[in-house]
């Protein structure tokens, strides 16, 4: 398989790259000069490419490689990828579902409790200084908190049962109402947003789902209410969501994800009551290593011709 | 401040009399809910220097009402002669010399379980903040590293790890609930042995440590536990073990765990409290696998409502010759 070409548009994670570089010929395009002309040159030797949570196959890219059979997204959100027209040209896609689950739902968690608990902005108390001169203001109880959940696929279920083990009642929107749950459903997510305390992102980035969270959702989850974000920048509204948080209109935000990353908007890194971590809901090293497997485990069984293990189209 | 009046009946002022000698959040956040029912006689209030407030009042109080700072020993004891029970709002009782207490037939309560659950979320909270760098890389954000140097390094998966409790009382169980649901085995040590509880037991916190990828202490701090993690502990947890301290800062050998830390010889640390708040030992300001907290575990609105309503409870109790609601056993 050594001379199959596989394109890899930016860097993601030297061990997936290592595996790669053993079983096939890697295209590292952030370290070529001129890109497109190097992709004009190569482009009959690409028949895979590597995606990420920021950088997919968009239609030109698939226009741009005519011997392209397979996407594999080091990532589970395939946001990025153009699948109506993979559908189209008989390109398979591959995902990462089942190994992230738990350190998305993790972060989700994690992000709660440092938001309520302003475990990041103590932790600056301490650093500087402050706490010689006096102690540390009361934050907000997590346990029993009403946590609303969008999207109760994998990762929504297993935010559930985490916040269900600090006894907080559980309620959740999704396209249509789960049969076999128990937690509350709402038809609407500012129904959700109304009646909940902690409104988590849960739901994979679509067309539909696009600014999911507006002016009226941020209006309904109010300034006692917290927004938790492990899906997609563009699920939010973001101008919205700093200006409602700036003004005190929002009680706290826990954000993973962003409109347009690395940029985060910096009105918001003087506020006490949020959380910004820069899109590592599945960055840990045991986890990296498994979806890395996971890629290169659909690659093999692609050009092996045998049932590739997690596909979407 | 306009004291209640319903309890002025003809003049005579009929609340029993409450000791306090320094003014505690639970008190400094609902002060009427006390003096609805007590009459608090505040020592720090006094223009007169503590021997002679006690003495003033040495005969006539049975009740003092302290927190974490309130230290009672032998000295304060021997100038308080009608000092029958003693409630504090905290979990802790190292500031209390309890066997001096039980030889002059004081009775002593604390607050039972009232502050399990925040102390528990913040030991979870602390927990995964040190594993997945979440302080650490919310600073690298606000430092706008994320757009000049790149993504930050991998953090470690909760899931799967050996959590070890040292010390398996109403928040250590909290803890183990919580963790359970993460994917996470627990163990333990405990002073006593709980048959209850179904999670495997070590003897030490040594053989704890050494068969755990996170230890969490959830216990009180006495002659038996102080230092109690120290190099052997340290050692035995290993290169990537992480120690969270949610009890007293004296659980852990401070000089130590510097060490440690700096030196790369364990994972990391999550602490809210240290040996001498609130000083931070600054060796560990630099370090982006700690997480350091000013001792706020326990300080949400609802934790000193409930501490608020125990306290009462066990004063009213002592008041009404019943026994205590939540008195300090050696469990």
């Amino acid at each position: 398989m050594e001379s199959i070409g596989v394109l890899m548009p930016i860097p993601m994670n030297s061990y997936l790259e290592g595996e790669l570089e053993k079983r096939f010929n890697l295209f590292k395009l952030w370290t070529v000069p001129h890109k497109a002309q190097f992709l004009k040159e190569n482009a009959d030797s690409v028949r895979a490419v590597i995606g990420n949570s920021s950088s997919g196959a968009d239609a030109d890219l698939i226009d741009a490689l005519p011997k392209l059979e397979i996407v594999a997204s080091f990532s589970v959100g395939i946001d990025k990828v153009d699948l109506k027209k993979c559908k189209e040209k008989g390109i398979r896609v591959t995902n990462t579902p089942d190994v992230l689950t738990e350190d998305v739902a993790d972060l989700a968690i994690g992000l709660m409790l440092a938001v309520l608990r302003r475990l990041c902005e103590s932790d600056r108390f301490v650093r500087s200084g402050k706490w010689k001169m006096g102690d540390y203001k009361l934050t907000t109880k997590f346990t029993g908190k009403t946590v609303g959940i969008i999207g109760l696929g994998r990762i929504g279920q297993a935010i559930a049962t985490r916040a269900e083990a600090f006894n907080c009642p559980i309620s959740y929107h999704s396209r249509s109402q789960k049969a076999d749950v128990k937690h509350k459903y709402y038809p609407t997510v500012v129904e959700l947003a109304a009646n909940c305390d902690i409104l988590v992102v849960a739901c994979p980035l679509t067309e539909e789902t696009r600014h999911i969270i507006n002016r009226e959702v941020i209006d309904a989850l109010g300034p006692k209410g917290v927004l938790i974000n492990i899906g997609r920048g563009p699920h939010v509204d973001e101008s919205e969501l700093v200006s409602a948080l700036v003004e005190g209109r929002l009680g706290g935000a826990g954000l993973d994800v962003y409109q347009n990353e690395p940029e985060v908007p910096e009105e918001l890194f003087g506020l006490e009551n949020v959380v910004l971590l820069p899109h590592v809901g599945s960055a840990t090293v045991e986890t990296r290593t498994a979806m890395a497997d996971l890629v290169i485990g659909n690659l093999e069984a692609h050009f092996l011709k045998k049932p590739l293990l997690t596909p979407v189209v | 401040m306009a004291e209640p009046q319903i309890h002025h009946l003809n003049g005579n002022d009929r609340r029993p009399k409450v000791l306090m000698l320094n003014q505690s959040p639970t008190f400094a956040l609902f002060p009427s809910l006390f003096t609805q029912k007590f009459r608090i006689l505040k020592a720090w209030e006094s223009e007169q220097p503590l021997d002679q407030f006690l003495a003033k009042h040495a005969r006539s109080v049975h009740a003092l009402l302290g927190d974490r700072h309130t230290v009672v020993n032998a000295e304060l004891l021997q100038l308080l002669p009608a000092l029958r029970m003693v409630t504090v709002t905290c979990t802790g009782v190292n500031q209390i010399d309890l066997a001096e207490c039980r030889r002059r037939g004081i009775a002593v309560a604390n607050l039972g379980g009232a502050y399990s659950e925040d102390v528990a979320d913040f030991a979870v909270g602390l927990l995964i903040d040190v594993l997945r760098r979440v302080s650490a890389s919310d600073r690298y954000v606000r430092k706008g590293f994320w757009r000049s140097k790149g993504d930050f390094p991998l953090g470690f998966k909760l899931g799967g790890k050996r959590i070890g409790i040292v010390g398996m009382g109403k928040i250590g169980i909290e803890v183990a609930k919580r963790l359970q649901v993460f994917g996470c085995s627990i163990a333990y040590t405990s002073r006593n042995k709980k048959p209850s509880i179904s999670y495997p037991v070590y003897s030490t916190v040594q053989e704890l440590a050494e068969s755990s990828d996170a230890i969490i202490l959830c216990c009180g701090l006495n002659d038996q536990t102080r230092h109690i993690v120290n190099k052997k502990v340290l050692s035995a947890l290993g290169k990537e073990g992480v120690v969270i301290n949610i009890g007293r800062g004296a659980l852990i050998d401070e000089k130590e765990l510097v060490r440690c830390l700096v030196g790369g010889e364990i994972g990391g640390a999550g602490l809210d409290v240290f040996e001498n708040e609130p000083y931070v030992p600054k060796e560990l300001f630099a370090l982006d696998n700690v997480v350091l907290c000013p001792h706020r575990a326990v300080h949400t609105p609802e934790s000193f409502q409930a501490s608020a309503e125990i306290a009462i409870a066990n004063l009213e109790a002592f008041f009404s010759n019943r026994p205590l609601i939540t008195p300090v056993t050696n469990d």
